[in-house]
């Protein structure tokens, strides 16, 4: 492969991944902070024919596409940024595996008036020891809890940070995505010590 | 390092393997393995272009300024593993390239991560 000094000239690139259950704000917040309209792209899956979920009865194996809507901002001329807005639904797991694999973090998206659509973007994250950030995102008519009740509720431990965030506005996206860039640092082992 | 992906997988996951369809038969690429948020670039290898289709010109048209492959995937209107698939052929052939693997498989460290964090916060 021809990789020699091309990282001098090739960006690198940094992921974060914005989770959370269905409608609950996702691709919204990607677009707000995004320097570029969200761009989407699908990955195709071809599906077994054993009776799962919705897919019981069907015949044979069917080819389906999982949609993906991602941003970008351009840090540095040596660094993007990228948001990928991960697929709502459970049965595409192997999607966010990819997707995860060498992320910085994720942003999990919570609508307070359903937290349980966003259970099972947490638990994929505490297990796989990758840092995130819950944002709960303020619908009308949602309650404004403590961040407390908030952790209480979704048996989370203390360390992470739970901040309030209106995913339509990019100043308080952008304030989401800077607590999981500094919760992120805050994970990492304790610096190396200099050799004198 | 971690295990690339392919050892990585959630059993959750369940009945839904990786696809079988276009590019030939070719499920994955041939040239390592390749993020969605992997840089890739062309460079002028002196290649004939006829053996190329035009998905693959196309690609190579995107990215003479850097672009990931979800970019290029999106803009060229592919499915991600078509593009990664395209992309390999591309990588072999010389007429791109790409970030070492190793860098853009493991989590950033700590100097990238302040640099994320200063040009966000200077957003
Ligand atoms: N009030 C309020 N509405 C929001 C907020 N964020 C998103 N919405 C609205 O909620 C709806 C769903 O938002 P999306 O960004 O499409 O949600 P999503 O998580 O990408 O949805 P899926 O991809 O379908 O799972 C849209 O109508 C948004 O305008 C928010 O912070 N406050
Ligand atoms: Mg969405």
């Amino acid at each position: 492969m021809v990789s020699v000094h091309s990282e001098q000239i090739i960006p690198a690139s940094v992921k974060v991944l914005v989770a959370g259950g269905f409608g609950v704000g996702k691709t919204t917040l990607v677009g707000s902070v995004s320097e570029i309209p969200p761009l989407s792209t699908e990955e195709l899956l071809t599906e077994a024919s054993s009776g799962v979920d919705d897919l019981a009865g069907v015949e044979g194996k069917t080819t389906t596409t999982v949609a993906l809507d991602f941003g970008r901002i351009t840090v540095s001329p040596r660094i993007v940024l990228y948001l990928f807005g991960t697929p709502g639904q459970d049965r595409f797991w192997f999607m966010w595996d990819e997707l995860a694999y060498g992320a910085a973090g994720a942003i999990v998206l919570i609508d307070t008036r359903r937290l349980e659509a966003s259970f099972a973007a947490i638990d994929f994250f505490e297990r796989r020891r990758i840092p995130f950030v819950v944002a709960v995102n303020h619908f009308e008519g949602s309650y404004d809890y403590e961040a407390d009740e908030v952790r209480k509720a979704l048996a989370i431990n203390d360390s992470i940070p739970v901040v309030a965030c209106d995913a339509r506005k990019k100043d308080s996206s952008k304030l989401a995505l800077i607590k999981l860039l500094e919760h992120a640092m805050s994970r990492l082992p304790a610096a190396e010590p200099k050799v004198s | 390092m971690a295990q690339p992906p392919d050892h990585w997988f959630d059993e959750e996951a369940g009945p839904l393997v990786r696809p079988y369809a276009m590019t030939r038969g070719r499920t994955r690429p041939a040239t390592g393995w390749l993020d969605v948020a992997t840089q890739v670039m062309a460079v002028d290898s002196g290649g004939d272009p006829l053996g190329l289709g035009p998905e693959h010109q196309a690609i190579l048209r995107l990215c003479r300024q850097p672009l990931s492959i979800a970019e290029l995937a999106a803009y060229v209107d592919l499915p991600l593993v078509v593009a990664k698939v395209l992309l390999s052929d591309l990588i072999e052939r010389g007429d791109v390239v790409v970030r070492a693997p190793e860098q853009v498989a493991s989590a950033p460290g700590r100097d990238l991560l302040q640099a994320v964090l200063d040009g966000v916060r200077a957003l």
